[in-house]
C-alpha cells in the first residue's frame, strides 16, 4: 500500500502555467459574472472582463517567452516552449477578435453573455493546453476542452434552426473524430508502453519496430482523429455545414483557431513522439495533403455563400499546411507556423466584413450581400479583397509569402510535387476567390450593368451603405487592422521569420 | 554600393497613386500623370548617365528583404532592361494622361491601379533577384485585372477573369519553378534567389529541364505565344484603350524579357534541350498570327494577332542563341511597344470617328479630312510593316540573321512573316484611310490630347529609325552576355553532333 505521505507531488511551475490559469481563471470569473442582472453587466462587464482575461493571458504569454526548446512542465505533461506560446498567441488573439466581433451579435444575446463568453475562455484554454500537450492523456483532454464548448457556442443561436444543427452536427461527427482519436492514442500506448511523447520515441528507436502494426494502426487513428478536428478530407464533410450554421463570430473563431490548434498538435505528435517513423508516415499524409488540396478547392467553386465559401477554403488551406507536417523538418514546421499567423490575418479580414454585411444586408452572407460593395463602403471592400488576394497567393500579402515558405521547404524535404500541388490547388483557387473580388469592384457577374453605373449601392432593408462603417465600427476596424496586418507582413516578413524561427527551434531533434 | 535612385523610380507611381486616390479627384489624377512624368524625365536622365564602358549593373540596390529564404531586394539596370524601363516610362505617360482625361467613373482608382501597375512593371524589369522578379510579375496581375474588368468594354468580367487565370497558371508554375530552381541550385548550402549567384551554380540537366518548362510557361502565356494564346481575343475587346496600350506594348515584353534575363543564363542546357521547340512555337506564332491579322474586320484584332506574330519574331530571335539574334530580340521588343502604343491610340480615335464602332469596314475615307492622322497613322503602319528606314526593320534583318546561322529553314519560313506583316497593315491602313467614307463615320482631325499622346511617340519611332545604333551600342554587351552560356552549349552539342557524323 502507497501511503499519501510517499506520493511525490509534481512540481508546478506557476510561471508556466500562469496564461491558462489566466484563461480558466477568466473563464470562471466571466461566467460568475454573467449570473448578475443590469445591461452594464451584461453588454459592457462580461465582454470587458474576457478581453481583459485573454489581456493578461497574452502578456503572460510574452512574458514567458524564450526562443529553442525548453523542459516540459508537470512531470512532462505540457510542454512551454516557442510552439506552444506562438500558437498560444494566435488562439489569444483568435479569441479576442471573436469578443469584439460577438459584442452587437444575435448569439450574445440569445445565450446569456456570461456563458459564451465563458465557453468561449474554455475552449481556449484548451487549445493552449493541446498546442503544449507532451503526454497521451494531455492530448487528450486538451482535445475535448477544446471541442465540447465548441458543440455549445455553434448552437449558440437557439432560435435558428442551422445553428441548432451546426451544433448537434458539429457534437456527432466531432464525437467520433474524439473517439476514434482515443482509440489510436490507446494503440500508441499499447505499442510503445509509454504514455510519454518522449518515452513513445525512444521505446520506438530502442525496442518497438518502425513497422510495427499496432503502432502504425495506432498512428493513422490518432491521425484521423486530429483529421477531424483540422478538416483534412476526406475527414472535412461537417465543415461546410457547421460553418454556415454556426453563430459567423464563433465560425471565424473555428476556423483559425482550431485549425492552429489541431496542427499544433499534429506538428508536435510527429516531430517529437515519431520522428523515427516519418519515412513511414510521410508519404500517406503526402497523400492527404494533396487530396485535401483538391477536394477543398474544387468543392469551394459551386458555393454562393461565403461561409460555406471560407469553410472549403479552409479545408484546401488546411491541405497547404499540412505539407509543412509531411517534410517532417525543422523548416517544415516553421514554414506552418508562419503560414498558421498568415492565417489568421486574412481569415479575420474576410469573416469580420462578412459579419459588417450579414448583419445588414438582406441576402445574409450570400455573395449578393457584398454586390458593388467597393462602391458602397470601400473600407469594407477593400480588407476583403485583400483577404481574398492573400487567401490567392498573390504577392505583396503575408499568405504569397506563407505559400513561398511552404513550396520551398517541401522542395527542400524533397518533396518538390507537393509543391507542384499547391500551386495546382492555388490556381483553381483562383476561381472562386477571384469571383469574390468580381461581384464587389466589377458590377454582378449575371447582370450587365447599365453604361453609368448608379453611384452607390441600393439600400438594402432600411440601410444605407454610408452609415455601414458608423453602425458597427468595431467590426470594421477589426477587418482594416487584419487587413493591415496582411499587407504589412507581405512586405516586411521579417518579424514574423524571426517568430516562426524561435517555433522551429523548439525542435531541437530535427534538422 | 548601395543606391536609392532605382527604388525612387519603381516607386514613386505607386506613391502617388496612394497619395492620389485621398485628394480630391481633380488633383488626384494629375498627381499620378505627374508622377509618371516625373518617371519618365528619371529615365531619360539614366540613359544620359549611363556608362557605355562599364559593363554589368548600374544603379545597383541591394539589400536584405526576407533572410530566412535567401530573398534579397535587388534592383540593377544593365544594357538589357535600360531601354525596356525607358519604354515602361514612356508609354505609361499617355497612357495615363489619356485615362486622366477620358475616364469619368471612379477616375482616382483607375488611376491608382494604373500607378500600381507601373510599379509593378518598373520592379519587375528592375529585379535582380529571381523572387523579387516573381513578386513583381504577379503583383502586375491584380491592377490590370481590376482595369480590364472596371473599365473595360462589353463582357470585361468574363475577359479580365479569363485573362488573369491564363497569366497566373502561368505565374504560379513559375512561382513553383523559381522556389525549386533556388534550393535545388543551393543543394543544402546557403539559399539564395539572386540571379547573380544563380548564374554561378549549375544544375544537372534533368532538373533544369523541368524547370525550365515551368519558366516557360508562365513567359510564353505573358507574351503570348501559339498556342498560348486563348486569351488575347477577349482581354483585346474589352480592355480600355489607355490600359491596352500598356498591356500589349510593355506587358508582353516582360515574359520575353524573362527569357533573356533568368532563363538562358541560369537554365542554359534545358534552354538549348528546348531551343528547337521553342523556336517552332515561334516560327508558328509568326505564320499562324499573321495570317488570322490578315482576315480580321476589327482593327483592335488585327493589331492583337500581328503582335502574335511580332512576339513569335522576337522569342525566334531570343532562341535562335546568337548575339545578334538576342539584340535583334531586344531592339524588336522596344519598337513593338512603340508602335504598338500609338496604334492603338489610332484605333481608339478612328472609332470614336466610325461611331464607336470597332469595325473596319465602318471607318474609311479618314485621310480626307485628317491628313494629320493619316500620316501618323502611315509613319507607324509603315514602322509595324517593317519598312527600311523604320527600327523594326533592323530588329527584324537582326533577328533573321540570327536565326539564319544555325536554323536556316526557320528563318527562311519566318521570312515569309515579313511579307506577310506588310499585306495585314497595309489593308488596316486603306480599309481605314482611303476608301470610300463609312456609313457612320465622320471624318475629323485629330484632337489636342490625341495629338499630344501620339506625336511624341511617333517622333521616337522615326529618331529610331534614324540612328538605331544609340539602343543597340548600349545593349550589345548585356544581350551578348545573357546569351553566352546558352549559346557555348549548343556549340558543344554542334560539335558532338560534327563528331558522330565523321
Amino acid at each position: 500500500m502507497i501511503e499519501l505521505g510517499q506520493i511525490q507531488a509534481p512540481e508546478i511551475d506557476y510561471r508556466g502555467l500562469a496564461p491558462l490559469f489566466a484563461t480558466i481563471g477568466g473563464s470562471i470569473a466571466v461566467t460568475m459574472a454573467g449570473l448578475f442582472r443590469g445591461r452594464f453587466v451584461q453588454r459592457t462587464l462580461v465582454p470587458a472582463l474576457a478581453a481583459a482575461a485573454l489581456l493578461i493571458a497574452m502578456g503572460l504569454t510574452i512574458a514567458n517567452w524564450e526562443a529553442g526548446d525548453s523542459a516540459p512542465i508537470i512531470e512532462g505533461a505540457l510542454a512551454i516552449d516557442s510552439l506552444a506560446l506562438f500558437l498560444s498567441m494566435i488562439f489569444y488573439v483568435a479569441a479576442l477578435v471573436t469578443v469584439v466581433l460577438s459584442l452587437r451579435a444575435k448569439v450574445l444575446r440569445e445565450t446569456a453573455p456570461g456563458e459564451y463568453m465563458g465557453l468561449l475562455l474554455g475552449s481556449v484554454a484548451g487549445m493552449v493546453v493541446l498546442a503544449g500537450a507532451e503526454n497521451l492523456i494531455t492530448v487528450f483532454v486538451g482535445f475535448e476542452l477544446l471541442s465540447i464548448p465548441l458543440y455549445v457556442l455553434c448552437a449558440g443561436e437557439l432560435r435558428r434552426a442551422r445553428s441548432l444543427e451546426s451544433g448537434l452536427k458539429y457534437l456527432v461527427i466531432g464525437s467520433v473524430g474524439s473517439a476514434t482519436l482515443l482509440y489510436g492514442l490507446a494503440l500508441i500506448y499499447g505499442a510503445a508502453g509509454s504514455t510519454d511523447f518522449e518515452g513513445i520515441a525512444a521505446a520506438i528507436s530502442d525496442s518497438v519496430g518502425v513497422t510495427d502494426p499496432l503502432l502504425l494502426t495506432g498512428i493513422a487513428l490518432t491521425m484521423t482523429g486530429l483529421a477531424f478536428k483540422a478538416s483534412v478530407a476526406p475527414f472535412h464533410q461537417w465543415t461546410p455545414d457547421v460553418y454556415q450554421g454556426a453563430p459567423t463570430p464563433v465560425t471565424s473563431f473555428m476556423a483559425v483557431a482550431t485549425k492552429a490548434a489541431a496542427f499544433a498538435i499534429t506538428l508536435r505528435f510527429f516531430a517529437e513522439a515519431l520522428p523515427d517513423v516519418q519515412v513511414q508516415w510521410g508519404p500517406a499524409l503526402a497523400i492527404l495533403a494533396t487530396v485535401t488540396i483538391v477536394i477543398g478547392n474544387a468543392g469551394a467553386i459551386a458555393q454562393r455563400s461565403l461561409k460555406r465559401m471560407l469553410a472549403w477554403s479552409g479545408v484546401a488551406q488546411a491541405g497547404y499546411l499540412l505539407a509543412g507536417v509531411v517534410v517532417g523538418t525543422r523548416l517544415g514546421v516553421q514554414a506552418t507556423a508562419f503560414y498558421l499567423a498568415a492565417y489568421l490575418f486574412m481569415n479575420v479580414a474576410a469573416f469580420a466584413v462578412v459579419i459588417a454585411r450579414e448583419r445588414v444586408s438582406e441576402h445574409g452572407d450570400d455573395l449578393d450581400s457584398i454586390a458593388d460593395l467597393g462602391r458602397a463602403s470601400p473600407w469594407l471592400a477593400w480588407p476583403m479583397t485583400i483577404a481574398m488576394l492573400s487567401l490567392a497567393g498573390f504577392p505583396a500579402t503575408a499568405g504569397f509569402i506563407g505559400k513561398f515558405y511552404l513550396i520551398d521547404a517541401s522542395v527542400a524535404g524533397e518533396y518538390a510535387w507537393l509543391g507542384i500541388v499547391i500551386v495546382v490547388g492555388s490556381m483553381i483557387s483562383l476561381v472562386y476567390y477571384l469571383r469574390v473580388i468580381a461581384v464587389m469592384w466589377l458590377g454582378r457577374l449575371e447582370i450587365e450593368l447599365p453604361t453609368f453605373p448608379p453611384r452607390h449601392a441600393k439600400p438594402l432593408a432600411g440601410w444605407s451603405p454610408e452609415a455601414d462603417l458608423k453602425a458597427q465600427p468595431e467590426v470594421a476596424f477589426v477587418a482594416i487592422v487584419a487587413a493591415a496586418a496582411t499587407i504589412f507582413f507581405g512586405i516586411v516578413p521579417a518579424p514574423l521569420f524571426d517568430l516562426a524561427r524561435d517555433v522551429g527551434a523548439s525542435f531541437s531533434n530535427l534538422i | 554600393m548601395t543606391t536609392f535612385h532605382l527604388s525612387i523610380l519603381v516607386f514613386l507611381p505607386l506613391a502617388a497613386g496612394l497619395v492620389g486616390a485621398f485628394l480630391p479627384a481633380r488633383l488626384g489624377r494629375w498627381l499620378v500623370v505627374a508622377a509618371t512624368v516625373g518617371v519618365l524625365a528619371y529615365t531619360v536622365a539614366m540613359i544620359a548617365d549611363f556608362d557605355r564602358a562599364a559593363g554589368g549593373l548600374q544603379y545597383v540596390t541591394d539589400d536584405n528583404w526576407i533572410s530566412e529564404l535567401g530573398v534579397r531586394y535587388q534592383l540593377g539596370v544593365d544594357g538589357l532592361n535600360l531601354f525596356l524601363i525607358t519604354l515602361t516610362a514612356l508609354l505609361w505617360v499617355p497612357a495615363t494622361l489619356w485615362g486622366a482625361v477620358k475616364t469619368s467613373e471612379r477616375p482616382r482608382l483607375f488611376m491608382f491601379h494604373m500607378a500600381l501597375a507601373e510599379t509593378a512593371v518598373l520592379g519587375a524589369f528592375c529585379a535582380q533577384d529571381l523572387a523579387l522578379f516573381v513578386v513583381f510579375f504577379d503583383l502586375m496581375l491584380v491592377p490590370f485585372y481590376f482595369l480590364i474588368g472596371g473599365w473595360g468594354e462589353g463582357e470585361r468580367v468574363r475577359a479580365t477573369t479569363k485573362f488573369v487565370i491564363y497569366t497566373l497558371v502561368g505565374s504560379l508554375l513559375m512561382l513553383a519553378g523559381a522556389v525549386a530552381l533556388g534550393v535545388l541550385a543551393a543543394d543544402g548550402g546557403e539559399l539564395s534567389f539572386s540571379l547573380a549567384v544563380l548564374e554561378q551554380r549549375t544544375l544537372p540537366e534533368g532538373t533544369q529541364n523541368w524547370i525550365f518548362l515551368l519558366f516557360a510557361a508562365a513567359f510564353l502565356v505573358k507574351a503570348p505565344l501559339f498556342p498560348f494564346h486563348g486569351w488575347v481575343v477577349d482581354t483585346y475587346r474589352a480592355t480600355p484603350t489607355p490600359v491596352l496600350v500598356v498591356l500589349s506594348a510593355v506587358l508582353s515584353k516582360v515574359g520575353v524579357y524573362g527569357f533573356l534575363r533568368i532563363v538562358l543564363p541560369i537554365l542554359p542546357d534545358a534552354s538549348q534541350h528546348y531551343q528547337e521547340l521553342l523556336i517552332v512555337l515561334a516560327v508558328f506564332s509568326i505564320l499562324y498570327g499573321s495570317i488570322l491579322a490578315f482576315s480580321q474586320d476589327e482593327a483592335r484584332l488585327v493589331v492583337a494577332y500581328s503582335s502574335i506574330a511580332q512576339l513569335g519574331f522576337i522569342v525566334l530571335g531570343i532562341f535562335s542563341l546568337d548575339d545578334k539574334g538576342a539584340q535583334g530580340a531586344l531592339m524588336q521588343m522596344v519598337n513593338h511597344g512603340l508602335v504598338v502604343a500609338p496604334l492603338f491610340f489610332i484605333i481608339a480615335v478612328l472609332s470614336a470617328r466610325a461611331a464607336g464602332s470597332p469595325s473596319l469596314a465602318q471607318m474609311g475615307g479618314m485621310a480626307l479630312r485628317a491628313p494629320v492622322l493619316a500620316a501618323l497613322f502611315l509613319v507607324v503602319t509603315l514602322a509595324t510593316l517593317a519598312m527600311p528606314g523604320s527600327p523594326n526593320f533592323v530588329g527584324e534583318i537582326l533577328i533573321l540573321f540570327g536565326a539564319y546561322e544555325d536554323k536556316l529553314v526557320y528563318g527562311l519560313v519566318a521570312s515569309v512573316g515579313v511579307a506577310l506583316a506588310a499585306v495585314y497593315m497595309i489593308r488596316v491602313f486603306q480599309r481605314a484611310m482611303h476608301n470610300r467614307v463609312g456609313p457612320g463615320a465622320e471624318p475629323a482631325e485629330l484632337g489636342g490630347l490625341d495629338l499630344v499622346a501620339i506625336v511624341p511617340l511617333a517622333a521616337v519611332v522615326v529618331a529610331l529609325g534614324v540612328y538605331p545604333q544609340f539602343l543597340l551600342d548600349r545593349s550589345e554587351e548585356a544581350t551578348t552576355a545573357k546569351i553566352q552560356a546558352a549559346a557555348e552549349v549548343a556549340e558543344r552539342e554542334q560539335d558532338l553532333a560534327r563528331v558522330e557524323r565523321q
